[in-house]
């Protein structure tokens, strides 16, 4: 019995193989199954190469799979240049319409279009090629009947031909997979649970971390791969008091944030790196006014309009030095879908305790990817809230070392937020002592910020790897099986990248060696942490795809090896 | 500000006219104060960068917020306050090189939300806080320190601007007319969507244009500012345009965009009112993700 089920469907943009494998993960996951998506996609609607992958799984599971035990080609270049990661004994089913497979050993020719179309349901291409694939794969076909029975009902009169119709072709598909006796080790039965489980993608997991904190006002621009947070908010942000809105750009998006978190709201917005670019020096103001406001750097492949589609891990120094001169906004980097939520809801509250600007930093690969998680449960959110003035110290907003008191307009203690160097009352002033002063206060109030946690394991180690955000998954693949193997190696993980747990900082500065997975050239991520003392490498990469486990394993050994 | 902190705190040259338009302001939230029996908190002057926008430092009496921002940001700024907080009064404080220059790109999307606030600009033709550079109010030929041949960029004409861009209320008015223009601030206020107030502010250092403006009878030079005839209609848009494109600086009510004025947090309102949208709660969207 095998534990996990690897599919992806390749093809075009627009010929609905994200979808494929969005649908075969939600059937599986409806059966009871551990799934997780990941798919690439050209930044066009219409054509250029893209594919979507699945994996289903009987335990939890880390990564979108290094090796495929299906691949769903639509055409011969999604063959060509996706069979190469297909594991050995795994199964081709291609679209014969399309093209033939000379040598084809395991491989199904299926002309699913057209069995659709003949079948007088040509939008069941999809459910056509699941039905093979699960068929092959020895998944309880029962299942996917009752979640295409669940997904098809929605009080339409066309309901029930509807199901029927996608049950005839999930069957059509399966009866030409036996037929071809093709057969993978099939898959081991779905656990049962005892909690209540959603889908969740991490791009719905942040906004509605960002919500269950009290967020309160989303303005936004338009960008890859950051629009889904908008219009998440856009149809979901409701209710007394909130205020979504499209912005003209992202500079306008910044201000307007600024302008809404002096209002007294919980203010958002979402954004990638050509974005958080165009946000710099508004970052700068909140920074300096000590204004409330997050943003949410989705990143893809940079610099310039670099891949739009893409992930990376790239904008870590941009997140945290967003703009010019001093300054060190606080950077929250969640790993998964699951703690996409969290830390937006402590981005969020981060915002209100310290007055100022939060970087949540996801990545397309993050905040695209679907994985069933056990339900949060939104009321143990805490919900914290800026001091506010109450009008005793009149208007001295920026009054001594740390946190003060925060005047909401309309209330007591009007003055004047100062995005130039300004005194204790917010007047405008270039005295140097002054501006020491303020400046260390603005640092200082960092402080507060002092209950980021962290993971740690095998922490006698003298060598530890610590990856950062969506490079979580692969990296803690890596150490499991490391670790399982006998190696002697230490983990350690953190969301809360800047500013970093003290108590992390100070092991890590023990250790002879920290290997940081990332993805970037640079190594952005263990520069920052060779300057706080800690002696980090980085294993790079920048392909716009995420890590393979097996990749990364064998990196960590030959690094271990040669230290 | 300025009486707290004579040590540091900025101050205009003699003469600027943008005394003129801080007195004007303090009048007009005065006395909308009083109409409203409103505290002056429930006022907010979002400021860009300029002497121009130092006014916000500079008023006296009681104080309403204050937002000194960054560079020509002004406007987007009030957009977040303003469609958060519909109860505050907002008002835009900027120049020529603010407003027009730098943040030009931000005066189409408030005309278009009819965002209920009044920008008030003090065009100097100049940039008076980095010393005296072309702004794009600067005139034709004018020499200054980056138009070494005189200005070859033809002048901008602010009023045909806002008019092409929708903007539904336009007055234009002359700093050292202090009590006209509070009241023409005044009752940009009272009107219920986007106003500008663009204000003839002289820069007596980079670019005195008192003179040009006011006219000299003796030597026989006509003003350049002239009232707007009684007799203009001003939800008469082509009326409107021609005095724009006119020689003169005109004074007074430009336009009034005929018809009701239903602001951006009205219009969000009515929507709302009429589509009823689903509201769910973080927990039902939750819970609608159940596998
Ligand atoms: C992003 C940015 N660019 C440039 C500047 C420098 N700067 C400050 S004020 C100003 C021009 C001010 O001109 P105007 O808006 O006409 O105001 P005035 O001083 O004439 O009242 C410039 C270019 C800046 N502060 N920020
Ligand atoms: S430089 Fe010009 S605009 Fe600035 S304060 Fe002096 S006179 Fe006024
Ligand atoms: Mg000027």
């Amino acid at each position: 019995m095998s534990k996990n089920l690897v599919v992806r469907f390749a093809g075009e943009g627009g010929q609905g193989v994200v979808g494929g494998a969005e649908l075969m993960a939600s059937a599986a996951a409806q059966g009871g199954y551990h799934v997780l998506t990941f798919s690439t996609y050209p930044s066009q609607i219409k054509g250029g190469p893209a594919w979507g992958q699945a994996r289903i799984s009987s335990e939890p599971v880390l990564t979108p799979g290094d090796y495929l035990d299906v691949l769903v080609a639509q055409n011969r270049y999604a063959y060509d240049h996706n069979v190469e990661e297909l594991r050995e004994g795994g199964i081709v089913v291609y679209n014969s319409e399309e093209f033939e497979i000379e040598d084809a050993g395991r491989a199904l020719g299926l002309p699913a279009d057209k069995m659709a179309r003949e079948a007088g349901n040509p939008l069941a291409s999809t459910i056509i090629l699941i039905g093979a694939v699960a068929k092959m794969a020895g998944v309880d076909l029962a299942a996917i009947e009752d979640f295409i029975t669940k997904r098809w009902t929605r009080g339409r009169a066309g309901d029930a031909a509807i199901v029927e119709g996608n049950i005839a072709a999930l069957r059509m598909g399966a009866v030409e997979a036996e037929k071809s006796g093709l057969m993978l080790e099939a898959l081991e039965a779905a656990p049962t649970h005892a909690e209540t489980r959603i889908l969740i993608r991490g791009f719905e997991a942040a906004c509605l971390g960002a919500m269950a904190a009290g967020l309160e006002s989303f303005i936004g621009y338009p960008i890859s791969p950051a629009t889904t947070m908008l219009t998440f908010m856009e149809a979901n942000l409701a209710g007394e008091g909130t205020f979504v809105g499209q912005a003209s750009s992202e500079i306008e998006s910044i201000a307007s944030l600024v302008g809404a978190g002096f209002s007294g709201k919980r203010v958002m917005t979402s954004t990638a790196g050509p974005g958080l670019s165009l946000m710099g020096e508004g970052l700068g103001l909140a920074w300096m006014a000590e204004i409330p406001l997050v943003v949410a750097d989705v990143q893809r492949g940079g610099p310039a309009t670099g891949l739009p589609t893409k992930t990376e891990q790239s904008d870590l120094i941009s997140a945290i030095n967003p703009g010019h001169g001093d300054m060190s906004v606080p950077v929250i980097a969640p790993g998964d879908p699951e703690e996409a939520f969290f830390a937006a809801a402590k981005a969020v509250n981060w915002s209100e305790r310290y007055q100022g600007p939060v970087i949540l930093l996801t990545e397309a690969s993050i905040a695209e990817r679907a994985q069933d998680i056990v339900m949060p449960d939104p009321s143990t959110v805490s919900r914290e809230t800026r001091v506010v003035s109450t009008g005793a110290v009149g208007n001295l907003r920026y009054d001594g070392d740390t946190i003060s008191p925060f005047p909401v307009p309309g209330g007591p203690g009007a003055y004047v937020a100062n995005g130039s160097a300004h005194d204790g009352q917010g007047d405008t002033t270039h005295l140097p002592e002054v501006h020491v002063k303020m400046t260390e206060r603005r640092f200082a109030k960092l402080k507060v910020l002092n209950d980021g946690t962290f993971e740690a394991e095998n922490s006698g180690a003298e060598i530890a790897v610590m990856p950062w955000g969506g490079s979580k998954g692969a990296g803690r693949a890596a150490w499991n099986e490391l670790h399982a193997e006998g190696v002697n190696i230490g983990w350690y993980y953190t969301m809360y990248v800047n500013p970093l747990p003290e108590a992390l900082l100070a092991e890590l500065r023990t250790k002879k060696l920290v290997l940081v997975p990332e993805l970037n050239y640079l190594g952005q991520f263990s520069g920052i942490l060779r300057q706080q003392g800690v002696n980090a490498r980085s294993i790079t990469q920048y392909t716009g795809l995420p890590f393979k486990v097996t990749d990364l394993k064998s990196e960590i050994r030959d690094r271990m090896e040669s230290k | 500000m300025s009486k707290r902190n004579p040590v540091y705190d900025f101050k205009w040259c003699p003469g600027c006219g943008d005394f003129g338009v801080k007195v004007a302001i303090e009048q007009a939230l005065a006395k909308r104060s009083v109409e409203r029996s409103e505290p002056i908190e429930k006022t907010a002057v979002v400021a860009g960068i300029g002497c121009s926008g130092n006014l916000v430092h500079m008023q006296e009496g009681p104080q309403p917020f204050g937002l000194h921002g960054i560079h020509g940001r002004a406007l987007p700024i009030a957009y977040g306050l303003k469609s958060n907080r519909p109860d505050m009064n907002v008002i835009v404080v900027s120049g020529d090189g603010d407003f027009l220059s730098i943040g030009a790109e931000h005066i189409g999307p408030q005309a278009r939300r009819n965002l209920d606030i009044t920008a008030v600009v003090m065009d100097n033709g100049i940039y008076g806080l980095t010393k005296g550079q072309a702004s794009p109010t600067t005139e034709l030929e004018v020499v200054t320190s980056t138009t070494r041949y005189g200005k070859l960029d033809d002048k901008m004409h602010p009023l045909e601007v806002y008019l092409g861009l929708g903007v539904g209320y336009i007055v234009s008015e002359m700093s050292s007319r202090v009590k006209q223009l509070g009241e023409a601030i005044k009752e940009a206020m009272d009107y219920p969507g986007f106003s500008i107030v663009h204000v003839q502010s002289p820069c007596t250092t980079y670019n005195d244009t008192y003179a040009l403006l006011k006219g000299d009878e003796k030597k026989g030079i006509e003003p350049l500012a002239k009232p707007i005839s009684e007799d203009h209609d001003p939800s008469d848009f082509m009326a409107a345009m021609a005095i724009a494109k006119g020689r003169s600086v005109p004074i007074g009510l430009l336009y009034k965009r005929a018809g009701e004025s239903v602001p951006a947090h009205e219009r969000l309102a009515q929507a709302k009112e009429r589509t009823k949208p689903r509201e769910s709660s973080v927990q039902q969207l939750l819970a609608s993700m159940t596998i």
